[in-house]
């Protein structure tokens, strides 16, 4: 596979997803590792507006044509969006999995981004992994 | 007992090594799941052509003046007339009627010989229950898995194709038919057969030759295929795939594939037990169900209908053709009719869907 596309200024973990911060607001989203090792995203199960998601614990799957990948909160907090156009079309997380986020979260506790990787942490991860 | 198993390599795995192409375990070889994108290669096979390396199929073949009754007594369906020529699907069964494997047997020139097509990860297993179940016919079983490579051309270009780059004229074969030809100077078995619903050829040869022909196919631009969407044609035309819709604690009538069990025949392993099943009834069927949400039922997820389950899904995708979320599942008897509604468990949450017969894409056959 070709390089994985990494950018800066966003944090991740190591289950791949990738996370913006904004004062107490985290958008959340999956990392081009992510969807390139996945294929063909064909579904998403993503949590509902008020839902809760909790750092670590699972908060919906994302469906490539062959297997379900389960999706693990970087956060802790509420869910204020979920990403709607993703319902009608899962394959944009193929095409641009940076800018078609899939939750927002209004965290209970901005600190606990503070165990997640920066671009350069996370691309030292993805290379130990190859 | 245990042991340790060595992943093997098709003579076809350096391409895909270099092609690039994402490698899995399957039936104990490194096969290829995808070069590029399963459904780029799925929508390649239903419009056009792709190509397939299926090398890790085994070819055991019996010959010898009482083949033809061996075969027959391992085997569901009836090769007694079978001609040279012309190719049969079945099953070899246990005596409890369960699956040993399914399989296709090739009536070979000369009418002593028989080419038996089995499942990869099969292959040892049935050729101990083949040499077992021979007690002392006049026949000679030989696994010669490791001599035969083989590629699967599928799609309604095929023949052009198999024609404009290979050279051969297979415009005279029919569906389940097959003849010896040439390539390169070296022998190929091409027979019109496949696993993807669409018209297509199998092309069996020695590794060498099939290392060529499909240098030949890649160079013509076909679109390599790997087993990722091997399994998603096979699926949308409902064929079976052992270890899902088939297996040990699985009848081939379940199945629904009671059109390749002859029970007109004298005698065959399992036979008593497909007609005791058959006259006791079935508790059991395999169903097609389609959800109304996209949400993907998987092999494994339970079949529910009031409060407790049912059935369980055998083989499940978002169908590339159709769109729609489907599945085949075994289910009980009393929800088996189309048009019963049930529901799936995905994850936390259950998926309303309705019983269906288990073909989501009509097949393109080329009778």
């Amino acid at each position: 596979m070709t390089m994985s596309k990494i950018i800066e200024g966003l944090l991740y973990s190591e289950s791949h997803e990738w996370v913006k911060v904004d004062g107490d607001a985290a958008t959340i989203g999956i990392t081009d590792f992510a969807q390139k090792s996945m294929g063909n995203i064909v579904y998403v199960d993503m949590p509902e507006e008020d839902d809760e998601v909790s750092c670590g614990e699972e908060f919906g799957a994302i469906e490539s044509v062959k297997a379900a990948s389960d999706l693990y909160s970087p956060v802790s907090g509420t869910v204020t969006d979920r990403n709607g156009d993703l319902d009608d079309e899962p394959g944009l997380l193929n095409r641009d999995p940076y800018s078609n986020w899939i939750i927002k979260v209004k965290m209970d506790d901005p600190s606990e981004v503070g165990t997640l990787m920066d671009a350069a942490a996370y691309e030292a991860f993805l290379a130990a992994q190859a | 007992m245990i042991y340790m198993e060595t992943l093997k390599k098709t003579c076809l795995y350096d391409s895909h090594i270099a092609l690039g192409a994402q490698m899995s375990p399957f039936g104990g070889f490194m096969m290829p799941i995808r070069y590029s994108d399963i459904i780029g290669e799925h929508n390649a096979v239903r419009t056009h052509c792709g190509m397939f390396d299926v090398s890790h199929m085994g070819e055991i073949f019996i010959s010898g003046p009482d083949a033809r009754d061996l075969v027959n007594h391992i085997f569901t369906n009836d090769v007694s007339s079978l001609p040279p020529g012309k190719i049969l699907y079945g099953m070899m069964l246990y005596p409890d009627g369960g699956v040993v494997d399914d399989l296709l047997v090739y009536g070979m020139p000369g009418s002593q010989t028989f080419l038996l097509v089995v499942n990869a990860a099969n292959i040892g297993k049935d050729y101990e229950w083949i040499c077992k179940a021979a007690g002392g016919r006049n026949a000679e079983i030989s696994d010669k898995s490791d001599e035969y490579g083989q590629i699967a051309l599928q799609g309604p270009d095929s023949e052009r194709i198999a024609s404009d780059v290979l050279g051969f004229d297979l415009s005279d074969l029919v569906f389940y038919t097959f003849k010896e030809t040439v390539f390169d100077g070296q022998p190929v078995l091409a027979s019109r057969s496949g696993y993807t619903g669409e018209d297509g050829f199998e092309f069996y040869a020695a590794p060498e030759t099939v290392r060529k022909i499909w240098s030949a196919l890649l160079e013509a631009k076909v679109v390599p295929c790997g087993l990722g969407c091997r399994d998603t044609l096979r699926f949308e035309v409902g064929l079976p795939l052992y270890g899902h819709e088939l297996g040990p604690d699985i009848s081939p009538i379940e199945a629904g594939l009671g059109m390749f069990v002859k029970l007109d025949k004298p005698d065959f392993i399992g036979k008593e037990a497909v007609e005791k099943l058959k006259a006791a009834g079935l508790t059991r069927k395999l169903v097609g169900i389609e959800l109304a949400d996209k949400a993907i039922p998987r092999a494994g997820y339970p079949v529910e209908a009031d409060g407790r389950q049912i059935g369980t899904v055998t083989t499940g995708y978002n169908s590339i053709s159709t769109g729609k979320s489907v599945c085949m599942a075994f289910v009980e008897m009393q929800y088996s009719e189309p048009g019963t509604a049930v529901e799936i468990r995905i994850r936390k949450k259950t998926f309303p869907g309705t019983v269906c017969k288990k073909r989501f894409y009509d097949k393109k056959y080329r009778k």
